[in-house]
């Protein structure tokens, strides 16, 4: 059951072949098993999760249409969901209960989606490496002594070891394609503004997007056509015509033109990725996609302005958390900023007081223009960038990371170096472009991703791409020993 | 050392919109505390906010009333800074981009003349909630109440075109005119729905260079206001006549005890590091939009008060006053029409009535006598029925409900003494009983008589018990006095 694409589990679903309540049963087994060693979930939701089952078999009985009815899925512990702890990875969330349902969360359950649980991820999604949550880090499934990547390495890690078929995820500067692509599985970041952030825990508002980590593009597609929505409490929401991102993916990709910035293949690109990406580039030329050698100058500053406006939104995203109204406080605060300062000290790790201090620091008088202004302006010239290359090319392919999972703590005590994971993945955020990983072969038995970056909206083009590559090879098929 | 005072104003104006500016909560005034404060409003995580665009065009009305630019495009930005009634750490508002840009508002000083105070823009921003301590400030408990969160304002800002605090009085006075007159304020001040910060500074009489302002904080009412701009004034007088100098400080006033005193210094300002809010996107107006709201657009005091003098005839300065608010006008122009003497009913609206009004504390659409009853009273004073000072018992009783005019003028027997039978009979028994007072007439020196003949008249009025028509009767007293003086006899 476990190894099935969402795609196969809707057809046996629909013929009966199992239950709604047998495949998530399934599923909470193995969650049971494997959690222990994994922690890739936060929180367990096994009652609900088996009494939406079986509504959601009673559905299937009846004459429901909805595509997912019945599906097991995880969502990252940033989508606040009503009754159901979310923490966001925090200390600071440690109790808090939202009263209502992120839209991702309530677009899933409207389709019929069964919830089986929270995953773990990186404190306030800032992280690459998941080691930032207060929950302790999660696992790669594929070599428990390696991360999982993040922010979204619990989403990521839990689909790689088959604790659910899907999983919600977000992604500011590459946390949905680069546990993806360390964990082995396929991961969708769409145009910013196709899918609501409103009950997704803000980290950069110009910057998040949530999306769908699954097996395969197709599930990726599936999966979207529930999520895409236009939201009237989320003003940076598109309006636009209603679509069935399936539609198309079996296009023939002969004639299209892949983009290959030369940028991309340089300074700290470990050789053997670069040889995987390579194969990949032979699996699309065999099927008629012609390569285009293109040039994104202005990549070497996506790093350094992601860390400017990052932080510096969050810094005031994140103020809301001052232990008055709800999350954490501090024991008996002898003043006003006792309480503040306690509160956030004791409530926020390391990580997310950095970025803190670096955003306060970055919009702070006499910095704001040196910083700030200087980032959005960079910003634009990446922007600019692409939007030259889209004339050009119909997608742009890289490597997703620059190397396989790396070690616990290899990278914990050098921010820098953790920084420079998402070497590939900042640049899409900054523009707003869709951009996707899909697993592309191992280096020293850990799996790499390959990232297809799409024009504004073009996920249904990035999908088919990997759709059709996805058809012509097994990177997506495998799966990880089972832990013990 | 004479001193000249300068003045800027930075009015915070609340906006009559049925729901916040960024959620969808109820901007109802009075209500239990945190009853009107939704999830957006208290900041919970992954909420997110949504512009009212109601007050956008609140905003755009304010802009075309004051000749203002109204850019096409203007921004929201988060202002950093904690407080437990700001729920999300940050105010969202305006700073870089205002919705309204330069504009101007004449004011009428007190000796006629027109000034014009430029403003410098507004925009639109956000309330705080409200902080509640039990007790003394220093007490253990504290509330925080979020009905107030997220209430829309527009802060007005002007140039420091105003010179005293009568001026700013009258500014702060048209203001509050004009933005109830458009509608986009209730102009309830004790309920905090218009605020003013004073910015005040003072320089040797003649010079051009500012001297260091002080900012007095959170005025809201027009008493108030004045008492601290002159207490402030004479307060940086003192200090610099003394040799010291002002510190640029933020202060308050209290009312209560009329004193000022310091909240904070410059040098513990807040760094609010102010950035365009990512959550907004930037508010587009159109041309389009622009002069659909340009069509909507009601009746400003300035057009009124025009149109009372060209409609009505009346003066200048009773026009202004009675342009002052769509209601006062609305009541005089009944009131005009049903009397048919406009100045009449100018002189009653703005006097006998607004005191009346002033002294219940009530406001213009509650007065217990209907503008048609006030028409009618003036009226009968027109037509020689009751006399005004018979007129104002009347009005009295009409004010007590005791019923219409005629009806009260009939039932009490106020008809005016207008035939001459009967006022002869009363002015010749009042000289025949007062030898005294009408020997004092005829014995004075003739430039002087008039004044002596106050007594007899009170004494016919008297007797009349206040009905007989004064100028009737005058006439035939002095009449009769001079047939006296010249020997004529009866």
């Amino acid at each position: 059951m476990h190894d099935m694409s969402i795609a196969s589990q809707i057809k046996a679903l629909k013929t009966r072949e199992f239950s709604s309540a047998e495949l998530t049963q399934h599923y909470l087994d193995r969650i049971k098993r494997l959690n222990p060693i994994l922690n890739a979930l936060i929180t367990v939701t096994e009652e609900k999760a088996l009494d939406s089952a079986k509504k959601a078999d009673r559905a299937l009985n009846g004459d429901n249409n909805n595509e997912l009815c019945g599906i097991p899925i995880v969502h990252k512990d940033i989508f606040c969901t009503q009754g159901v702890r979310t923490s966001c990875g925090s200390k600071m969330l440690n109790d808090f209960v939202p009263p209502y349902d992120a839209t991702v969360v309530k677009n899933l359950a409207e389709a019929g989606t069964i919830m089986l649980g929270k995953a773990n991820m990186d404190e306030f999604a800032m992280g690459s490496s998941n080691e930032t949550s207060f929950y302790g880090s999660v696992k790669n499934p594929w070599d428990i002594s390696r991360v999982p990547g993040g922010s979204s390495g619990g989403s990521a890690a839990a689909v790689a070891a088959r604790m659910t078929p899907a999983a919600t995820a977000t992604d500011t500067g590459g946390s949905i394609r680069q546990p993806a692509a360390l964990c082995g599985v396929t991961g969708l970041k769409p145009t910013y503004g196709l899918i609501s952030r409103w009950g997704m825990i803000a980290f950069a508002s110009s910057l998040d997007q949530g999306g769908p980590i699954a097996r395969t593009a197709e599930d990726c597609a599936i999966l979207l056509n529930a999520m895409a929505s236009f939201d009237h409490r989320d003003s940076t929401s598109l309006r636009l015509p209603e679509k069935n991102y399936k539609d198309g993916i079996n296009r023939p990709i002969s004639g299209c033109k892949i983009g290959i910035p030369k940028e991309y293949f340089t300074g700290s690109l470990n050789p053997n990725v670069e040889a995987t990406v390579f194969d990949m580039l032979k699996v699309l030329t065999d099927l008629g996609a012609k390569l285009v050698d293109i040039s994104l100058p202005n990549t070497k500053l996506s790093v350094p302005s992601y860390y400017v406006i990052a932080p510096a939104e969050a810094s005031a995203n994140l103020a809301r958390f001052d232990g008055i109204r709800y999350g954490h406080r501090c024991e008996n605060p002898k003043s006003l900023e006792d309480l503040y300062c306690r509160s956030r000290a004791e409530g926020f790790g390391e990580e997310v007081q950095r970025r803190i201090l670096i955003g306060t620091y970055c919009l702070s008088a006499g910095y704001h223009d040196a910083y700030y202004r200087k980032a959005q302006q960079v910003r634009n010239l990446i922007k600019q960038d692409f939007t030259k290359s889209f004339s050009k090319v119909d997608v742009i392919v890289s490597p997703t990371c620059p190397a396989p999972a790396f070690k616990f703590g290899e990278k914990s005590d050098d921010p820098v170096k953790m920084y420079l994971e998402d070497i590939y993945t900042i640049a899409t955020n900054l523009a707003g472009l869709p951009g996707m990983s899909i697993p592309c072969g191992f280096v020293d038995q850990n799996p790499v991703g390959f990232q297809l970056i799409g024009d504004y909206l073009q996920e249904t083009r990035i999908l088919n791409i990997a759709h059709c590559i996805q058809r012509e090879t097994d990177w997506h098929k495998l799966s990880p020993e089972e832990p013990s | 050392m004479r001193w000249d005072t300068v003045i800027g104003l930075e009015i915070h104006v609340q906006l009559s919109t049925v729901t916040k500016i960024f959620s969808g909560a109820s901007t109802l005034f009075g209500a239990k505390p945190n009853s009107q404060a939704c999830a957006v409003d208290l900041a919970m995580p992954g909420t997110l906010p949504v512009l009212n665009s109601k007050a956008v065009d609140h905003a755009i009305m304010l802009g075309l009333a004051i000749d203002a630019e109204i850019p096409s495009i203007s921004v929201f930005e988060r202002k950093n800074y904690f407080y437990p009634d700001l729920p999300k750490g940050y105010q969202t508002t305006q700073l870089e981009r205002p919705v309204i840009g330069k504009g101007k508002i004449p004011i009428v000083l007190e000796d006629g003349t027109i000034k014009e105070i430029r403003i410098h823009h507004a925009h639109l921003e956000e309330d705080a909630g409200k902080s509640l301590h039990t007790g003394d400030f220093d007490s253990e408990l504290s509330g925080i109440d979020l009905n107030r969160a997220g209430i829309p304002l527009i802060e007005i800002v002007t140039e420091p075109d105003l010179s005293s605090a009568t001026e700013a009085v009258i500014f702060a006075k048209k203001l509050h005119s004009l933005v109830t007159s458009l509608g986009i304020c209730d102009g309830r001040m004790a309920e905090g729905s218009l605020r003013f910060d004073v910015n005040v500074s003072v320089r040797p009489n003649g010079t051009n260079e500012l001297g260091t302002r002080t900012e007095t904080k959170n005025l809201n009412s027009f008493k108030f206001m004045e008492e601290a701009i002159l207490l402030e004034v004479g307060r940086q007088i003192d200090i610099l006549e003394n040799g010291g100098s002002v510190i640029q400080e933020t202060r308050l006033y209290n009312g209560e005890t009329k004193t000022g005193y310091s909240m904070r210094s410059k040098e513990e300002a807040n760094d609010y590091r102010y950035f365009p809010c990512p959550d907004l996107l930037p508010v587009a107006i159109t041309a389009s939009h622009l002069k659909k709201i340009r069509q909507t657009l009601p009746e400003l005091p300035d057009e009124r008060s025009t149109r009372l003098v060209a409609d009505y005839g009346i003066g200048k300065s009773e026009a202004n006053l009675l342009a002052v608010t769509k209601e006062l006008s609305e009541y005089f122009e009944t009131v005009a029409i049903t009397s048919k003497n406009a100045n009449q009913a100018a002189n009653w609206t703005l006097g006998e009535l607004m005191s009346r009004l002033n002294a219940a504390n009530l406001p213009i659409i509650e007065s217990p006598v209907s503008a048609e009853e006030l028409g009618i009273l003036i009226r009968r004073i027109c037509d020689d029925t009751i006399s005004g000072k018979i007129a104002k018992q009347v009005l009295d009783a009409i004010w007590k409900g005791e019923g219409t005019t005629d009806v009260i003028i009939k039932e009490r027997d106020l008809k005016q003494l207008t035939d001459t039978k009967a006022l002869n009979k009363i002015v010749t028994s009042v000289i025949s009983d007062n030898p005294k007072m009408v020997s004092d007439f005829i014995n004075a020196d003739p430039q002087r008589r008039k004044k002596k003949l106050g007594g007899l008249m009170g004494q016919i009025m008297k007797r009349s018990k206040g009905q007989a028509d004064p100028k009737r009767a005058n006439d035939l007293l002095s009449h009769k006095l001079h047939q006296i003086i010249n020997g004529e006899g009866n």
